[in-house]
């Protein structure tokens, strides 16, 4: 086989993973897709300045990170975006917390075990998937630039024109959103 | 005295910038009497981790962007 097909095989095989990857960000399958289609062109394009450095795969994913970006911008300049200072819908916090600020019974986390195992179970995987898909959209994107993307919160607030402490409140939300959901639909049947 | 609401935006934080020393010491207290936040401050970090994992595999630790 020519490195040429090498990497065509390459990109096939991680396609359903590049579109995944766009879709937390994009929260739309459709544009996910374009963003990937563009990505993959421009690697083939590219093909040459692939210098080997970085493993083949991580140098796609880091066209497709500009892509996405290209992508959010339009969105956001087409008004697709709620106002990112607004998500103050704070119920599914709240939810997890007395009045006093202590846990609520129902919500206190319990222990998840192991990362690693985690990790290399594919259950943890569809679970974290649909979690992230249930998360409101600001907070799915800015927790995925944060988290999937590794942009510091500088950038992502330069990147989305908010205030960083804007940006650490959806964070923050965002995270114990996740872990609510993640703990209802991976231990409870982990350990059922 | 800072309490378990409180204490997650601190463990949250720390995902995303330096704690302050002040701010270090209070969530260290908490979390020093309290099993749930101990719990809840693993996930915060285990969501991290996830993350980094979801997209290319990092392999070492930061950041290969591409560039």
């Amino acid at each position: 086989m020519t490195e040429k097909e090498d990497r065509l095989q390459r990109l096939t095989a991680v396609r359903p993973r590049l579109v995944s990857f766009a879709l937390m960000h994009l929260r739309d399958r459709s544009q996910a897709e374009d963003a990937v289609q563009e990505a993959m062109m421009s690697a083939i394009e590219k093909n040459e300045s692939f210098a080997g450095r970085s493993g083949y795969e991580t140098w796609v994913f880091g066209i497709l990170k500009y892509k996405i970006l290209d992508a959010m911008r339009v969105q956001k300049r087409h008004g697709r975006w709620q106002p990112l200072e607004d998500e103050d819908d704070d119920d599914a916090i709240d939810r997890q917390f007395q009045q006093n600020g202590r846990w609520q019974e129902s919500a206190r986390p319990s222990r998840w075990g192991e990362p690693e195992a985690a990790f290399e179970t594919e259950h943890f995987w569809q679970v974290f998937d649909a979690c992230m898909i249930a998360l409101p959209d600001n907070a799915a994107r800015v927790f995925s630039l944060r988290e999937l993307m590794g942009l510091s919160t500088d950038d992502i607030c330069k990147e989305l024109d908010i205030k960083e402490n804007n940006c650490w409140v959806i964070l923050h939300r965002a995270r114990l959103r996740l872990r609510a959901c993640i703990e209802k639909g991976w231990l409870k049947e982990e350990t059922a | 005295m800072m309490m378990c609401k409180e204490a997650t935006r601190l463990m949250s934080l720390k995902q995303d910038r330096p704690l302050t020393f002040q701010e270090r010491l209070s969530l260290r207290l908490h979390l020093s009497m309290c099993g749930a936040c101990r719990e809840c401050d693993r996930q915060f970090t285990l969501l991290h981790e996830a993350g980094r994992r979801f997209g290319p595999e990092h392999d070492a630790d930061h950041d290969d962007d591409g560039h």
